[in-house]
């Protein structure tokens, strides 16, 4: 007997794809539920840039279709999927948050979307980030802010504030967003579900609007871990228009994840966890889980990442410095916004100078300064060298340990205006995410807890280059002991 | 290659400062790479497309694109790094020049920068019979920019249109050492280079259409100096003859200004070919800081070291060791296989021409004489010459066999022109056989003196003179037909006969 539309709510992408293939489900009713969810709350949460329910309800059609005359149906059949707005797809509004793409229809489909067409996932929305994904708390669209499900008057995490908050209130299934610093772990953490930022190359970014070339990662937001791992593998790969994308990224093995950690070795990077700033409730959460999973079987160990102090400082000139090139196209020239304004050098100015927000720019500004003539090699070069430190760190403490844990974020959600006039303090909140991207690891972000206030904490994994599969084993081991990933925030209780 | 260049006569007084100074110049080549497709996308490079036709995301540079790099224009780069000796390194990297312009699709060109495909190398020119080595600096990959034009707006209105089919075409960038000392190197420089591009097959080395194009850095100093002067870049440099005059204007610009008592600025000039001026288009404030980085959505460039053999191994023959070969093989003087060698198939022209008629030399006359004379007036390149090398060949062989006289051979040759027949046939068809047997030139000679009577009677008086005459109206008689020493020996015969 299938459930109600309103538990579909409820359901795990797995079983959706399941009912939907065996006939028990229909995907054009599983894509009414969820956009009926949205119809009630997406406007208050601010999760979306770009609703396509049209385009869904025709996906899904199609998907029952296929169904019914007897078609192959994929791995992601018929489930209700939400994309971040830097994610290109063909005919549909693209703006990365930002005025300068208003209006923008990209003419192709990124290499994931392709792949998530392939698998029948019913795409719902493009939804909404920090502009260019530069920042930690959706603040910075320039279409309004994103709110966190747990709580209103709270950020959602970012950039990819709109994906996680989707995620936790039900609008959708499943959804992407891109990892550039943390962009998908923190908004995991803050909104209480499971973000993956894959090994750097095992998703092809054709397609990901670039920030920053050498950190960017198309990363899965889930509500299980074994949903987590659906949509890994429907997304990873080597891509040939793609050159960074690379052969040894491997799909995970779903029966795999129910090993638990018996045998494994979890590391502790002691030296980043005595600094001040860790919120109590994060630490006794972060001690907690550590000893749970310890029960489960895994053994810890303590390891160092001694150059992990210097990754905000190095990000910021490596990611900066790549975003001023990345964004030099948009001047009005060929799409977007063009500024009416006298001769070219005159139109590029006053295109850019409205296009772009404040955060936008001060990031160009500090790229451009990074790169130039006479400060390059004090400040880009060195700061090349510095990541090769910090990967080196994570190399040798992985030899130690199959994964490190440590928190995802120093506190829990925040205000909504708390921050956005300290960009420093801003930038402090990725402190825990950075380094991981840097080194080009995997890192999960998995909801461990609560803190007093009942908003959701977020512990990170990391761990060697395509080895996602071990993350999602030790997270899978901890979700199965414990109840943070069962809770539901109120927003999304009950029916549509 | 030497109208236009005579010396201006000595009497100018800018000859004697210019003895003071010894001008140093170098030059920065950019050469299209004849892919098929672009170098970072399966674009069409193919050149007169209507404009924005062969772009596609990646060109056009729109947000999410990323770069695939074609492998062909790394070999093409390649080959030419081997052809002129340079050092080809296991790893290169691309990296981004930024700046803004409006046929710059994203912003910034992908480009190599500290770390470029090949280093070292040089080339050989021959300047009034002198060999002289110029070094290079490096060569290496890049894309190229799309096409701005400017069409004439209406009065005050200035637009700027943007056609994208160029961008992302693969560009090797050359660059000599500053080796060179004037012009007229220049120009021979970049010929050789040009023949080179062209005997690899990697360039089809088309001015016009943009797909050979150079910047000149020029500075002098004083003879015997040791330190450069300051040097300046002239760009717009379209036609090998404009490398020429603008380094040639250049050099006498900053000679007149330090004679002047002035210094030269550094700076960037533009050529202007109407009025053979160069002119400031920036100065050294206004210039780029293009903030250099290398590119992130390209991995580090390495090569098999067994790749790059086995390229080197399938390197055609170039013009120098072409050049060298015929000269062993064929005995010809240097100065003809300069000339042969001019391109690669003009070369196997000569070959096969003189091979098939045993003359090298004589084959080699002939090209270099009656073929080039009828290409320089047409501009044929020798693929489509008329006469191919087999019915030259052939041409020439009956010439050495005395089948036909030079003068004959001539007017076969026009005929040949047109007429795609072999040229015996050509011969028969129009009657241009040779007459030597001896009756038939007595009973000529005979015609001749009949029509002749008082130069036949002066010559008999003993006016030796007359006899060349006589020959000469023989001959107009027979049209260039008779064999010239028999035709004498039967005059002679029938003159000594009784009158």
């Amino acid at each position: 007997m299938s459930p109600a539309p309103a538990e579909w709510l409820e359901s795990s992408a797995e079983r959706i794809a399941e009912s939907v293939r065996d006939g028990t489900a229909s995907a054009t009713e599983i894509a009414r539920a969820f956009l009926a969810r949205a119809d009630s709350t997406a406007a208050r949460l601010g999760t979306f840039l770009h609703r396509m329910p049209e385009e869904a309800l025709a996906t899904a059609k199609r998907v029952d279709q296929e169904r019914a005359r007897g078609g192959r149906l994929g791995p992601l059949a018929g489930v209700p999927i939400a994309l971040k707005d830097n994610i290109c797809v063909r005919g549909i509004p693209t703006t990365c948050g930002s005025r300068i793409l208003e209006g923008y229809r990209p003419p192709y489909d990124a290499h994931v979307v392709e792949r998530l067409r392939g698998a029948g996932a019913v795409i719902v929305g493009k939804t909404n980030c920090d502009e260019f994904a530069m920042g930690s708390s959706t603040e910075n669209s320039a279409y309004g802010p994103t709110r966190n499900p747990w709580d209103l008057a709270r950020v959602p995490g970012g950039s990819s504030g709109g994906s996680a908050a989707a995620v936790a209130a039900r609008e959708a299934v499943l959804a992407l967003g891109s990892d550039t610093g943390g962009s998908v772990r923190q908004p995991a953490a803050f909104c209480g579900v499971y973000g993956l930022k894959p090994t750097y190359g095992a998703v092809s970014r054709y397609g990901l609007v670039a920030f920053a070339s050498s950190l960017d990662q198309i990363g899965p937001f889930a509500r299980t871990a074994r949903d987590t791992a659906l949509l890994f593998n429907a997304i990873c790969g080597r891509d040939a228009r793609d050159m960074t994308s690379r052969p040894e990224a491997a799909p995970v093995e779903l029966d795999a994840l129910e090993r638990g950690v018996k045998g494994l070795t979890i590391g502790i990077p002691r030296d980043i966890l005595t600094g001040e700033g860790i919120a109590p409730a994060i630490r006794a959460c972060f001690e907690r889980a550590s000893k749970a999973l310890e029960r489960s079987g895994a053994t810890l160990v303590d390891v160092t990442l001694p150059h992990a102090k210097h990754a905000i400082a190095t990000y910021y000139l490596v990611a900066t410095a790549e975003a001023s090139a990345n964004l030099a196209r948009y001047d009005g020239v060929r799409y977007g916004l063009r500024a009416k304004d006298g001769n070219l050098t005159r139109m590029y100015e006053a295109t850019r100078g409205q296009g772009f927000g404040r955060e936008v720019k001060r990031r160009i500004l500090l790229g451009t300064y990074a790169l130039s003539a006479g400060y390059y090699d004090a400040y880009y070069l060195r700061a090349q060298k510095v990541r090769t430190l910090i990967r080196r760190d994570f190399a040798d403490a992985l030899t130690k340990a199959d994964a490190l844990l440590f928190p995802v974020t120093p506190t829990t959600a925040f205000g909504i205006g708390e921050k956005v006039d300290d960009p420093l303090s801003m930038y402090l909140n990725d402190i825990f995410s950075i380094p991981a991207s840097l080194a080009g690891v995997p890192a999960l972000s998995f909801p461990a807890g609560f803190d007093e206030a009942g908003l959701p904490i977020g512990l990170q994994l990391a761990g060697r280059p395509f080895q996602e599969e071990t993350l999602l084993r030790v997270a899978r081991a901890f979700e199965s002991s414990d109840d943070a990933a069962a809770r539901i925030p109120a927003i999304a209780k009950g029916g549509a | 290659m030497s109208d236009s260049r005579t010396p201006i006569a000595d009497p100018d007084p800018k000859a004697a400062a210019r003895a003071k100074y010894e001008p140093v110049i170098g030059l920065e080549v950019h050469a299209q790479l004849k892919t098929e497709s672009k170098i970072f996308c399966t674009c069409s490079t193919r050149f007169g497309a209507a404009a924005n036709t062969q772009v596609c995301p990646v060109c056009l540079g729109l947000p999410g694109v990323l770069p695939v790099l074609n492998e062909r224009a790394v070999r093409f780069a390649v080959m030419t790094g081997l052809a002129v000796g340079s050092t080809i390194h296991g790893r290169s990297v691309f990296a981004r020049k930024n700046y803004f312009y409006p046929d710059l699709p994203k912003g910034y060109q992908i480009s190599q920068y500290d770390r470029p495909l090949c280093e070292g190398g040089g080339v050989e020119i021959l300047v009034d019979g002198v060999h002289k080595r110029i070094g290079l600096v490096r060569i290496h990959l890049e894309e190229d920019a799309g096409k701005s034009l400017h069409p004439e707006g209406k009065e005050g209105v200035s637009t700027t249109r943007v056609d994208l089919n160029r961008a992302g075409v693969p560009l090797i960038e050359i660059v000599s050492e500053p080796d060179l000392r004037s012009g007229t190197e220049a120009y021979h420089y970049l010929t050789k280079l040009k023949q080179i591009l062209m005997y690899l097959d990697v360039c089809d080395g088309n001015m016009e259409e943009g797909s050979l194009r150079c910047d000149a850095n020029v500075s002098v100093r004083t003879r015997g100096a040791k330190e450069f002067g300051t040097k300046t870049e002239i760009k717009n440099l379209n036609s090998f003859r404009y490398v020429e005059k603008a380094i040639a204007f250049e050099i006498d610009r900053q000679v007149a200004r330090i004679e002047g008592g002035g210094r030269v600025v550094q700076e960037t000039l533009l050529w202007d070919s109407a009025r053979n001026v160069a002119e400031t288009m920036r100065s050294k404030e206004e210039a780029h800081d293009y903030r250099y980085f290398p590119e992130p959505d390209l991995q580090p460039l390495d090569l098999d070291p067994a790749w790059i053999e086995g390229i080197r191994a399938m390197l055609p023959e170039l013009p120098d060791a072409l050049r060298e070969r015929l000269v062993r093989e064929h005995g010809i003087p240097e100065y003809d296989a300069e000339v042969l060698t001019e391109t690669r198939s003009l070369a196997s022209y000569y070959e096969e021409v003189a091979s098939r008629s045993g003359q090298p030399k004589l084959a080699s006359n002939w090209i270099m004489t009656e073929v080039n004379a009828v290409r320089n007036k047409t501009g044929q390149p020798i693929e489509s010459f008329p006469i191919d090398a087999g019915r030259l060949g052939d041409l020439v062989g009956m010439i050495a066999a005395e089948k036909i006289s030079g003068k004959i051979a001539k007017t076969v040759f026009e005929r040949m022109l047109e007429d795609p027949s072999a040229p015996e046939a050509i011969v028969e068809k129009h009657g241009l056989k040779p007459i030597d047997d001896e009756a038939a030139l007595q009973a000529l000679a005979r015609e001749v003196l009949a029509a002749n009577p008082g130069p036949t009677a002066e010559f008999r008086a003993g006016k030796e003179k007359t006899f060349a005459f006589l020959v000469g109206q023989a001959m107009k008689q027979s049209r260039g037909r008779a064999h010239p020493e028999r035709l004498q020996a039967a005059l002679r015969t029938v003159l000594s006969e009784k009158a």
